[in-house]
């Protein structure tokens, strides 16, 4: 069990000091959801006046959640390309001859993927509050809302580090941003479920981000609503998704 | 008289860049028409920055060049109408087929869209890329890579040819193949080549005369035989037999010269009178009872001529600086 | 060879480059008509705010995917120039007779073709789920060329800041920006509808909302020719500033004689 540790360590390390380190990896992480945020909560903030929104929080709170779980899955997906970028230009096989015990490189990915949406996440968390943010939820509340958003996280990191394990190019990585980018706008994006109609209410009742939404909206709120069934689908899908990367680690394997 | 009776001159070419970095310090040549000219020198010695001069893709910061009968400032596009340049990158699309970069290539320099396939296919052929003519350049190995990038030179019909270290990096079976091409093109097509490199034995195999530039000047120029005779010192290795102390050879052998680079098992020393030496080499070995794997006496090499103009090895050399970025 | 068979050997190239590169395909094509579909069904009950210009949000976010279009296509022009700097070939063209203004134009070209392209994709989507255009035929003719003069703006952008750097990375770095201009627009709600002030400034303030507004102009208004006027100008605004600050640093990195 060191030995998975200390391979895990060692790689999440390196990934962390590469990103931290270089303005071009960390800055889109870091940008993107801020501006997503503002862009949302400020340009479309009329949007609570519809008829039938009732989120009692206010329209920055309401997307604050989806920016959080969006920043999530996406760090996930920026830690992939890295993954991707690794096998492309043989740094990985390295990695392959190095680790002790190989399921290490996937956990230590993952351990960065997370350690990158961390920095975003305070940022994210610091502006909303700067911009008048209100929280109806307590402490247990919100600490369930970022447990939630880390499962989504590691959910894109599995996702996307399973993609680029297998194809081991960095094209791979419309594949890996577009299932994600789908599976998060096919749900309540900028209207509550019940505001949705038509094809996307349909799309939206069966996609399981929405479970993941409405139920960060109601901790949020201080109204937690169907939590259980939302850990269990963000466990849920972690665990699966873990277990589809590390199929593509035995993939690169077989590679050579 | 057409271009093809004029080959490369320079005077005086000076190249500066920031910092006051004197890349080429005043270099005069003169390339016959027909001739391949080797220029050899380590990393960083102005070799590339020398080749952009005079393929007008850098001006020259004073002195002056004429290639192909034109001044390489002023007269620019005729220059480029006159030459072919494979330089230090590839310098290829990876997107596009090797056939797609030659028809492109043709294209720019005006030949007619029929003319286009026509050559296209006798360029293939003539560096064997026929079978890969219309697969991505992006899966191409690295030979390939360079015969393509030698049949973009050609695609014009130049009468001057610019190689920039055009087997850096290739296997042996490629580089052997890429000097028989440009032996055969000065030969049977009259082309003058101009070809920069850092093998010694390139230089050796393919120019008709040899430059050896080091840190922006010209040191040596000559015929590679021309330049070994005024060197004139053989060296001799020897490889001791199992048991055998490299020391006590090495003793014996620094009676008859000074000792230089070898491989790691030999002992190697420059003779004082050459290979005259050698029988007294061998019998002093023999008086002291000592065996040898192995004996061998080496011609003097264009190293050794590096050595003896600059002080250095040109081997040894090879690890110094890149020379500076063109911007 | 005529400056104009080279802008056409170096636009065919551009063309071929694109349709070889997947990603290039589905960013430019796929992301947006999936925000099309996404954004305008999850917004679509904005159209009961009291103001809203239309009844359809569909019809009123058609205008959107133009520009991101463009922008994804900007980057994968400016990444491509920048390459062919790393490589080495634009070394390899400046030994040919190639005329400096033709490389920019033929790369340009390539990039207006391919904004014409989506141009019209994106208007068959439109017009495949239901939106009319209040301009009619005309107006969707207009459309397309505002809609390329607009791919084409941005492709200078793309290949100034290309050839000033030299570097596939610089340029992919530009995309934040471009992207931050996008969404920092009038693209989800009319600017009179933005209710947080500091937001309708920035909107007011920002070229790209003049450009949506043109686009949408056609589809949702009619004739505005005030709307149209803005968006023609900025368009060509940027066009002219882009291109000639391209022409000026392709002379900086071909500093052949």
């Amino acid at each position: 069990m060191r030995g998975f540790w200390s391979v895990a360590l060692a790689v999440a390390w390196r990934v962390l000091h590469n990103v931290f380190t270089t303005p071009s990896l960390l800055l889109p992480g870091l940008i993107f959801p801020l501006f997503f945020f503002t862009a949302f909560a400020g340009g479309l903030s009329r949007v609570d006046n519809i008829p039938g929104f009732d989120f009692p929080n206010g329209y920055t709170a309401f997307q604050f959640v989806f920016v959080l779980l969006q920043s999530a899955a996406f760090s996930g997906v920026f830690t992939g390309f890295g993954v991707a970028r690794d096998f492309e230009y043989g740094f990985a096989r390295r990695l392959l001859l190095g680790a002790p015990r190989r399921a290490g490189i996937v956990a230590g990915y993952a351990m960065a993927a997370t350690g990158r949406w961390a920095a975003t996440a305070v940022l994210l968390t610091v502006v909303a509050f700067a911009a008048g943010m209100q929280v109806g939820g307590g402490g247990v509340d919100l600490f369930a809302l970022y447990a939630m958003a880390l499962f989504v996280n590691l959910t894109g990191a599995f996702w996307a580090s399973g993609v680029a394990m297998r194809l081991r190019t960095v094209q791979a990585g419309p594949i890996m941003q577009l299932p994600v980018f789908l599976a998060l706008f096919f749900a309540p994006v900028y209207v509550p479920l019940s505001l949705l109609s038509g094809w996307l209410h349909s799309v939206a009742s069966v996609n399981p981000t929405t479970a993941l939404l409405e139920a960060g909206r109601s901790l949020i709120s201080g109204s937690p609503e169907h939590i259980s069934l939302a850990f269990l689908v963000a466990i849920g899908l972690a665990g699966a998704l873990s277990v589809w990367s590390l199929r593509g680690l035995r993939s690169a394997e077989r590679a050579g | 008289m057409s271009a093809r009776d004029h080959g490369i001159e320079a005077e005086g070419l000076v190249r500066t860049f920031k910092g006051d970095i004197r890349a080429v310090d005043g270099i005069d040549l003169r390339v016959e028409p027909g001739e391949i000219y080797g220029f050899l020198g380590p990393n960083g010695a102005g070799k590339s920055t020398t080749v952009h001069m005079l393929t007008t893709l850098l001006p020259p910061t004073s002195g002056s060049g004429r290639v192909a009968g034109f001044d390489i400032v002023r007269e620019g596009p005729k220059v480029r109408s006159a030459i072919g340049a494979a330089l230090q990158e590839a310098a290829l699309d990876n997107l596009l087929t090797g056939r797609e970069h030659l028809r492109l290539q043709c294209a720019l320099h005006g030949i007619g869209r029929a003319e286009r396939k026509v050559r296209a296919q006798e360029l293939l052929e003539r560096v064997g890329l026929t079978l890969a003519a219309d697969r991505k350049v992006g899966g191409y190995s690295g030979g390939m890579k360079r015969r393509l990038d030698l049949a973009l030179a050609l695609a014009h019909r130049p009468s001057i040819l610019f190689l920039d270290e055009p087997t850096t990096g290739l296997d042996v079976q490629s580089r052997s193949a890429l000097w028989t091409e440009v032996a055969r093109l000065a030969r049977e097509d009259g082309v003058t080549v101009f070809l920069t490199t850092q093998y010694l034995e390139e230089a050796d195999a393919l120019a008709n005369r040899v430059g050896i530039i080091d840190q922006g000047h010209i040191v040596a120029e000559g015929t590679p035989e021309q330049l070994k005779a005024q060197i004139g010192r053989s060296t001799v290795e020897a490889v001791p037999a199992d048991g055998t102390s490299p020391q006590a050879i090495a003793r014996i052998l620094e009676q008859f010269g000074e000792q230089t680079g070898g491989s790691p098992k030999g002992v190697a020393v420059r003779l004082e009178h050459g290979v005259e030496d050698l029988a007294g080499i061998v019998r002093a070995l023999d008086a002291e009872g000592i065996t040898l794997e192995h004996l061998e006496l080496h011609a003097p090499s264009l190293d050794d001529v590096f050595l003896a103009k600059t002080g250095r090895s040109l081997e040894g050399a090879a690890e110094e600086q890149d020379e500076p970025e063109d911007r | 060879m005529s400056t104009f068979a080279q802008v056409g050997q170096i636009a065919r190239r551009s063309v071929l480059r694109t349709a070889r590169q997947p990603a290039n395909i589905i960013f430019p094509f796929v992301f947006p008509t999936a925000l099309l579909a996404v954004t305008s069904a999850g917004l679509s009950s904005a159209t009961k705010i009291p103001g809203f210009p239309t009844d359809s949000f569909l019809a009123f976010f058609l205008a959107f995917p133009f520009i991101q279009g463009a922008l994804f296509a900007t980057m994968n022009a400016g990444t491509d120039l920048a390459r062919d700097i790393q490589t080495g070939f634009l070394n390899r063209l400046a030994l040919t007779p190639l005329r400096g203004g033709a490389l920019i134009v033929g790369q340009l070209a390539g990039v207006a073709t391919l904004g014409f392209v989506q141009s019209v994709y994106y208007l068959t989507v439109g017009l495949i789920i239901g939106v009319r255009l209040a301009s009619g035929v005309t107006g969707a003719a207009v459309l397309i060329i505002l809609a390329t003069v607009i791919a084409i703006a941005f492709g200078s952008l793309g290949a100034f800041f290309a050839l000033r750097t030299g570097s596939g990375e610089a340029v992919q770095g530009l995309f934040p920006l471009l992207f931050v201009g996008l969404f920092l627009s009038s693209m989800n709600l009319p600017r009179n509808l933005i209710e947080a002030d500091w937001f309708r400034i920035v909107a007011t303030f920002n070229p790209i909302s003049y450009l949506i507004e043109g686009l949408r102009s056609l589809i949702i208004a009619g004739w505005d020719w005030q709307a149209l006027a803005l968006a023609f100008g900025f368009a060509a605004l940027l066009a002219i500033g882009s291109l000639t600050a391209a022409t000026w640093a392709l002379t900086l990195r071909l500093t052949r004689t």
